[in-house]
């Protein structure tokens, strides 16, 4: 009994049409191992009973009652239980198209699949639809039980065609068949005994079959990674806490931290309670390590030898199941997560859809609809060290979300997409950009400063002026290097020829944004203060800042603005005597993803700058005070 | 300890720290039992013997004597920070409930008005997948509406260990970092570990609690495991389901379903 316990217990995810009888399955299954609690089956009787139908394996796992009065599993269910030679954990997930997203979020951990096929009607929709699930979840295993055999007379026959129908379509989908064997879940047969039914199946019961299923093993074998999930500071010491991934984390290994890309090495592996010193990380171990220097990593950064580091990427294709109601189409932004960072990600290309339940690719489709999977290349905003699916297991998972909500969940594959090269921004064929002998980081090591674009974007009267000033105010007696760009103060000079038409707002901000970014490169901490309505005319001044920029809303509603009225201007807007004001004749774009939000529509002017300077100091000091680590 | 028990421990850890990170203002139920307390020390074990957000103890004065005795000497010992939050009083519950879901229900309104008073934005709780069938379909984050209760019908898609901590306005997201221990699980870890747990869990005079729960709707069980060793012994050939001693979930078909699908842990 020990060495059961002592080895990680088989994933195993059981798939199959409706009705194919996959509960069944797993509730003779639990019976026969003896892996049932006393009484459970009385239970199960019982309410059979009170309801007036035959003994139903499935009420085991169809814990809600609406599951049983409909008699369909509406969400994935996860039950432990043991042969005698190893530990399980089954996760028996819903066979309906519509609860696709809870059977991915069963079916994702799994070491395999088991998918259950009624010998009476053979392969159907969900069958297919399940396997090219699997694929598209890195879930290559697939083990398969013919069930119900005793309504096809036994016939082995039928058996065997149905097992080679199933197998090819197995290999079709890129998957691995594990065996096919023939069964009657309701009896028992070929589960865990053989029955008496089936004497010319000469292979392996179901429980013989799967003892023999390795544990998939994740990456340990791929180079190191030190995922950094959070920043804790405890008796004056910096403590990154994070799981490593691959080859372990040693004391005095060196790492680099992207994207920022400073190098440290590791000084302590801390873990509590205190005797229980570590000199590695293990591959999926959470621990907390502490460098030798203070370089700058936050929540997402991603630590790796040098010589074997993920490059930073911009680009990213993955291979999905979209789940939303809203197709997704070329131009669409939305939030990109994997491993610990996310980024906003916009669709450039959608190079395939794929019809899940053939598995064909669908030519005339430009957009994928809900439940059909796809291979889409996404422009990633803000570059991130990315690791394959096919090297780091973990790390080359992904999911893409809208307004919060998970829509898709993905493998990464970067095939023939080149990683971010630096300084290649293209202009007119004459122009040669001259490299800096002087770089960006060697003005922050000097200096302790980190040039950076903040910039503050919201309705006229939203307080940007105000909130900017202040925090230039506190910034300057504090000796950082800064310099507000103000909205009214630029255009009596370098913007005096614009006039307030989309075309000239849009250069205004190129203008701003532009000298905005070479400020920044020369070492500078620039606090922006322009109502910058449009998404696209802030997102090219976030290119103009090389990665130094950072979008920070300051957030009012249009009646709050109006009634505050600074300058004036909305009483003039409303009498007409200012055109294009925005707000009011004139669109504003919410920022999708500010990377700051500050709410001053609810907060007291104190409370906002202390935000807004608490964010500054944690990215732009290489010494920013105790609070940018979270005091333990 | 065992690779395996080392794995479970990491993946904790790891939707602790996860919950510390991205959800702003997060407390703890401890009730004091088994589970929560070895959450308690995943905790400690995630924040480096620290533990950084509040213990809440949903008090209905009906815990048994033994239970408050061990809560009172592990705060003194840990220094914890505890909340004793007082659950509202049996008449104020829904008189039409069975017994001992009404009893249980006192929890879910105690921490209904928790919420209201402090407005946690999270709620870490130590539940495990294996101890009923309801909660064997809990998602990692779970967002609760507004009155606390769970749309187990729509339940967000959770891929991975890529976690989303979105909770509907005014809701709160329950948090569980042991769904995937077993009970067999938490003990060995437990005696790996030296966790110290309430002595009723050890039989006396033939019999011992396998659940701690209230003591008018939870009952001892037939055992002669009087130490760890034993109880380890005992779970590993029993075929007595963990919950058996509590009543609430006995009373009606779903009465463990309405409670839950209300609020209750």
């Amino acid at each position: 009994m020990r060495s059961l316990r002592d080895t990680s217990p088989l994933h195993m995810v059981i798939v199959g049409h409706v009705d194919h009888g996959k509960s069944t399955l797993i509730g003779r299954l639990l019976h026969d191992s003896g892996s049932l609690a006393d009484g459970k089956k009385e239970e199960i009787e019982k309410i059979c009973h009170a309801r007036g139908v035959p003994f139903e394996w499935s009420y085991l796992l169809d814990a809600f009652q609406a599951e049983r009065n409909q008699a369909v599993t509406i969400d994935a269910t996860h039950l432990h239980f043991h042969s005698a030679k190893r530990r399980y954990v089954i996760i028996d997930a819903p066979g309906h198209r519509e609860f696709l997203k809870n059977m991915m979020s069963g079916a994702g951990h799994a070491d395999m699949a088991l998918l259950v096929i009624d010998g009476a009607e053979g392969l159907q929709e969900q069958t297919r639809r399940h396997m090219v699930m699997l694929s598209f979840l890195g879930i290559k295993n697939v083990m398969v039980i013919i069930n119900k055999m005793d309504r096809i007379d036994y016939s082995p026959a039928i058996f065997h065609d149905l097992s080679k129908q199933v197998n090819d379509m197995i290999v079709t989908r890129g998957l691995v068949p594990l065996g096919v064997i023939p069964a009657v879940a309701h009896a028992g047969d070929m589960l865990v005994h053989r029955g008496n039914n089936m004497d010319w199946y000469m292979g392996q019961t179901l429980i013989e079959a799967l003892d023999q299923v390795p544990v998939q093993k994740s990456n340990d074998k791929h180079p190191a990674r030190f995922v950094v999930q959070d920043i804790y500071r405890m008796g004056g010491v910096r403590y990154l806490a994070g799981r490593a991934e691959g080859q372990p984390i040693k004391i005095g290994d060196q790492l680099i931290f992207q994207p920022g890309g400073e190098t440290s090495c590791v000084q302590e592996i801390k873990v509590w309670p205190d005797q229980n010193i570590l000199t590695s990380a293990q591959n999926g171990q959470s621990v907390t390590i502490a460098l030798e220097d203070r370089i700058f990593v936050e929540r997402g950064y991603v630590g790796a030898p040098v010589q074997d580091a993920p490059p930073l990427r911009d680009h990213v294709r993955l291979s999905l199941l979209w789940l939303s109601d809203k197709p997704l189409r070329v131009g669409q932004t939305y939030l990109f997560r994997t491993g610990l960072s996310e980024t906003p990600a916009t669709v450039q290309a959608i190079e395939r859809v794929i019809d899940t339940q053939t598995g064909q690719d669908q030519l005339d489709q430009v957009e994928l609809v809900k439940n059909t999977a796809g291979q889409v290349v996404f422009t990633l905003r803000d570059p991130l060290p990315l690791d394959p699916f096919t090297g780091h297991v973990r790390l080359g998972r992904a999911v893409i979300e809208d307004n919060g909500d998970v829509v898709a969940a993905g493998l990464i594959n970067l095939d023939g997409l080149l990683p971010v090269s630096q300084g290649t921004k293209n202009t007119s064929p004459h122009i040669y950009r001259v490299s800096h002998p002087v770089t960006h980081d060697m003005r922050f090591k000097k200096s302790g400063y980190r040039g950076s674009v903040f910039w503050l974007t919201g309705l006229s009267g939203a307080g940007k002026s105000t909130l900017a000033m202040a925090v230039e105010r506190i910034l300057f007696e504090k000796n950082y290097p800064v310099y507000v760009l103000d909205g009214d103060n630029v255009r009596h000079g370098l913007n005096a020829d614009l006039g307030f038409s989309a075309v000239d707002r849009t250069e205004n901000i190129r203008r701003v944004g532009e000298v905005a970014g070479l400020m920044a490169d020369a070492g500078l901490i620039v606090v922006s203060a322009f109502i910058s309505p449009f998404q696209a005319d802030r997102d090219r001044a976030r290119t103009a800042a090389q990665g130094r920029f950072h979008e920070i809303y300051i957030k009012a509603d249009i009646g709050t603005c109006e009634s505050r009225d600074p300058k004036g201007l909305y009483k003039k807007a409303r009498a007409g005597n200012i055109a294009d004001f925005t707000g009011i004749d004139s669109p504003y774009d919410i920022p999708l993803y500010p990377e700051l939000t500050i709410d001053t529509q609810t907060q007291d002017i104190d409370t906002c700058v202390r935000q807004i300077f608490t964010y500054i100091e944690q990215h732009a000091s290489a010494f920013p005070a105790p609070g940018y680590e979270k005091d333990l | 300890m065992s690779p395996y028990l080392a794995e479970q421990e990491s993946k904790s850890i790891f939707i602790i720290r996860e919950a510390y990170a991205r959800v702003r203002k997060l407390a703890m139920l401890w009730s004091i039992g088994k589970d929560s307390t070895a959450m308690l020390w995943l905790v400690r074990k995630a924040f480096l013997g620290r533990v950084p957000f509040p213990l809440v103890l949903l008090d209905t004065g009906m815990e048994m004597d033994e239970v408050y005795a061990f809560r009172d000497r592990l705060v003194r010992d840990w220094q914890l920070p505890i909340i004793n939050h007082l659950c509202p009083p049996l008449d104020q519950i829904d008189a039409k409930l069975p017994p001992a879901t009404r009893s249980a229900m006192r929890k879910t309104e105690g921490l209904k008005t928790l919420l209201a008073q402090e407005s946690y934005q999270g709620i870490l709780c130590g539940i495990r997948r294996d101890e009923q069938g309801l909660r064997a379909k809990e998602r990692v984050f779970s967002p609760r509406r507004s009155d606390g209760s769970w749309d187990y019908k729509d339940q967000p898609a959770e891929l991975w260990d890529i976690y989303s901590t979105a909770y509907p306005d005014k809701g709160h997201v329950r948090v569980h970092p042991l769904l995937h221990w077993t009970e067999l699980d938490i003990w060995e870890y437990t005696k790996a570990e030296k966790i110290p747990v309430c002595d009723l869990y050890f039989a006396r005079g033939g019999q011992r609690y396998r659940s701690l729960g209230e003591k008018n709707i939870t009952f001892p069980v037939n055992s002669d495991a009087q130490d760890i060793d034993a109880v380890i012994a005992e779970l590993k050939q029993t075929r007595v389901a963990e919950r058996a001693g509590r009543s609430m979930d006995q009373e009606t078909e779903d009465s463990f379903e309405q409670l839950r699908t209300q609020g209750y842990m």
